[in-house]
C-alpha cells in the first residue's frame, strides 16, 4: 500500500461507543486528497458510525463517545478548543435518505449553509447557488423552479440537491453515507458519475453496502467487520487480490 | 370488504348518534343563547356591541358589552405575550436539551399545572401572588412607565395585568406540552441535515425545528388562547370586577372585567325575566362568537395561509 500521496484526512486508533456498546475498535484509515475512499462491510459493522465520526456528527447522539484521533490536514478535529461547527463546514455530508429541508425552497436549501456564515442575499450568493447546483448536475433540471420547496423534486434530484447543499459551503471533504441506497438504478448511476467528478475538487468518503458501487467508483476501499478494520487497500487489490480471508469471503458474497 | 354482520352496523349507528350529539349540543346551545339574547338585542341594538354603560336598574336599563369584550381580548393578549415564550422555552428545553433523567419528571410537573383547579389559582392570586405583582412588577412599571396611559394608575394588584399574568400561567401546560410533542415529532433527518452544514444548536432549533413545527405550534398557541378567553374563576377573583365605562381597559394597572367574569359576577343577582338576564346571555353569546372566530381563524391560518402539507410548511 503506497502512502506517498498526501492524506487529507485520517483516523488514528479511532474507537466509538454508544453508551456502553462499542461500535468501532481502533480504526486507522487514511483518506487521500482528491480520491474516493469507500467504506464497506455488512450491516452493523460500524461503517455509518465511522463516517459520522469524521465530521463530529456521532457526538450528537446522547451518550455517544469517541476516543482516538481524526486528523484533518494534520489537525485533530477532536482536539481541545476545536469547534465542531467549523469542522462540519469543512467536512460536508450527504445522508442515506435524501433530506432536503422541506420548509425551504430549492434555492434556500443550497444557500442555507452560507446564510449561517452571515452571507446576505445577492449576486454573490446567487452565483454560488448556481455553481453548486451545476456541480451537482442539477441546475438544468431546477433552474426554473428555484422557488419551489426542496421536497418537490424526485428522490434522485433531492439527493443531488443535498450534494449541492454540501458543496455550497466549499468544503474540503465530502462524506456520503450510503447515498444511493434509497434511489433507483438511473438515479444511482447519476450520483456515481457525480462522485468521480467531485473528487477532482474534493476528497470523497463514501459508505456503501453495495460492493459493485465501491469497485466502480472508489480508489481505495476499507473493509470493516464488527467495528474493526479488516483490510484497507487500493480498490482493485481489495476486489482482485485481498490479503485477508475474511475480506475475500465478504466480497465473494459468502457472508454479510 | 368483509361484512361483520349485524353487530357492526349497530355499532356504526351508535357511534354515528354519539358523534351527531356533539353537533346537536352546539346547535342547541347556540339557539338557546340567541333566543335568550334577543330581548337585549332588541332593546339596545348595536349599543350592546359598542356601548360602555351597564345599568340593570329597572326602568333605566342599558347594556353595553364593549368593555368586557375588550377586557377579554386584552387579558388574553397579555396571557399569550407572557405565556407563549415561557411555554416554548419549556418545550424546547424538554425536547431538545434536557437529559432523559429530568425530561420525564419535568414534563409531568408542567402538566400538573393543568390539574390545579382554577379557583385555587384565583385564591393564590388574591392572597399571595398579588403582592409580588405589586412589589416587583406594577410598582416599577408605574414608577418608570407611569407616564404611558397603558401603565397609569395606582398599583393595586387586582387588575387587568394580574389577571393576564395568572392566565399566562394557566395556559403554560397546554401550550408547552403540545409544542413539546410537535418539536419531538420533527424528523431527526432535518436536524442532521442542518448540523451537517454547520448550524449551531440554537440555529438548528430556530431555523429548522421551529420552522418545521410552525403550524403545530401555532395550533398549540390557539388552544392556549381558547383557554385564556374562556377562563372564568381565577380571572373573576383577581381582575377587580369594575362595571360600566370604568371597565374599559385603558390601563393595565386598573380594575377591569372580562366577558366570563361579568357573567360569573352578575348572573346570580339578576332577577328572572328581566332584561338583565338577557344581557348576560347576550354576553355569553358574544363570548361564544369570539371563541368560534378564534378557532375558525386558526383553522384558516393553519390550512390556507401557512399552506401546510404533510406536517410541513411549503
Amino acid at each position: 500500500m503506497q502512502s506517498d500521496q498526501a492524506a487529507k484526512m485520517s483516523s488514528l486508533g479511532l474507537s466509538a461507543w454508544y453508551d456502553q456498546k462499542q461500535a468501532l475498535d481502533n480504526v486507522t484509515i487514511q483518506m487521500r486528497t482528491n480520491s474516493i475512499t469507500a467504506i464497506i462491510g455488512p450491516s452493523g459493522c460500524g461503517k455509518s458510525t465511522y463516517i459520522r465520526t469524521l465530521n463530529r456528527m456521532h457526538e450528537l447522539i446522547p451518550r455517544a463517545t469517541v476516543t482516538g484521533q481524526v486528523l484533518l490536514d494534520k489537525e485533530d478535529i477532536y482536539g481541545p478548543g476545536v469547534d465542531p461547527v467549523m469542522i462540519r463546514r469543512r467536512v460536508g455530508m450527504v445522508f442515506q435518505k435524501p433530506n432536503p429541508f422541506p420548509t425551504m425552497s430549492i434555492y434556500d436549501n443550497v444557500a442555507a449553509g452560507l446564510k449561517l456564515t452571515g452571507m446576505k442575499r445577492g449576486r454573490n450568493l446567487d452565483d454560488i447557488v448556481k455553481s453548486s447546483l451545476e456541480q451537482a448536475g442539477l441546475w438544468d433540471e431546477v433552474k426554473d423552479d428555484l422557488k419551489k420547496p426542496g421536497t418537490s423534486v424526485s428522490g434522485g434530484q433531492q439527493q443531488r440537491l443535498c450534494i449541492a447543499r454540501a458543496i455550497a459551503l466549499q468544503p474540503e471533504v465530502i462524506l456520503m453515507d450510503e447515498p444511493c441506497s434509497a434511489l433507483d438504478p438511473v438515479a444511482t448511476a447519476k450520483i456515481e458519475g457525480l462522485m468521480t467528478t467531485l473528487k477532482e475538487k474534493y476528497t470523497v468518503v463514501v459508505v456503501t453496502h453495495n460492493m459493485q458501487q465501491a469497485s466502480r467508483v472508489a480508489d481505495y476501499t476499507a473493509f470493516l467487520y464488527l467495528g474493526k478494520l479488516i483490510e484497507y487497500d487500493e480498490t482493485t487489490r481489495i476486489f482482485e487480490n485481498p490479503k485477508q480471508d475474511l475480506t475475500e469471503r465478504y466480497i465473494t458474497g459468502k457472508f454479510g | 370488504m368483509v361484512s361483520f354482520g349485524r353487530g357492526d352496523s349497530t355499532f356504526k349507528l351508535i357511534a354515528g348518534i354519539l358523534a351527531g350529539s356533539a353537533l346537536a349540543i352546539l346547535a342547541v346551545s347556540g339557539y338557546t343563547l340567541l333566543t335568550g339574547a334577543l330581548p337585549v338585542l332588541n332593546a339596545d341594538g348595536l349599543y350592546f356591541f359598542f356601548g360602555t354603560n351597564w345599568n340593570p336598574v329597572i326602568g333605566r336599563e342599558i347594556f353595553g358589552a364593549l368593555p368586557y369584550l375588550l377586557g377579554t381580548l386584552v387579558t388574553s393578549a397579555i396571557a399569550l405575550i407572557i405565556g407563549v415564550p415561557i411555554s416554548l422555552g419549556i418545550a424546547i428545553f424538554l425536547s431538545e436539551m434536557s437529559p432523559r433523567r429530568v425530561r420525564v419528571p419535568i414534563s409531568y410537573l408542567v402538566e400538573l399545572l393543568a390539574a390545579v383547579p382554577s379557583v385555587v389559582y384565583g385564591l393564590w392570586g388574591v392572597f399571595v401572588f398579588r403582592f409580588y405583582v405589586i412589589d416587583y412588577i406594577e410598582t416599577p412599571l408605574s414608577n418608570y412607565l407611569g407616564w404611558l396611559p397603558a401603565f397609569s394608575g395606582t398599583p393595586f394588584g387586582l387588575d387587568i395585568l394580574s389577571a393576564g399574568i395568572i392566565l399566562s400561567i394557566m395556559i403554560i401546560p397546554t401550550v408547552s406540552s403540545i409544542s413539546r410533542e410537535i418539536i419531538t415529532a420533527v424528523p431527526n433527518s432535518i436536524r442532521e441535515g442542518a448540523y451537517s452544514i454547520g448550524a449551531t444548536r440554537w440555529e438548528v432549533i430556530r431555523n429548522w425545528v421551529l420552522a418545521y413545527g410552525r403550524s403545530g405550534i401555532f395550533g398549540a398557541v390557539i388552544l392556549g388562547l381558547g383557554r385564556a378567553v374562556g377562563e372564568t374563576m381565577a380571572v373573576t377573583m383577581v381582575i377587580g370586577n369594575t362595571v360600566g365605562p370604568a371597565a374599559v381597559p385603558t390601563s393595565l394597572l386598573k380594575g377591569g372585567q372580562t366577558m366570563a367574569s361579568l357573567i360569573a359576577n352578575g348572573f346570580i343577582e339578576a332577577s328572572p325575566g328581566t332584561l338583565e338576564i338577557s344581557a348576560y346571555i347576550g354576553v355569553g353569546l358574544l363570548l361564544m362568537i369570539v371563541a368560534l372566530i378564534i378557532n375558525i381563524g386558526a383553522q384558516l391560518m393553519v390550512t390556507r395561509v401557512l399552506k401546510v402539507k404533510r406536517g410541513a410548511i411549503e
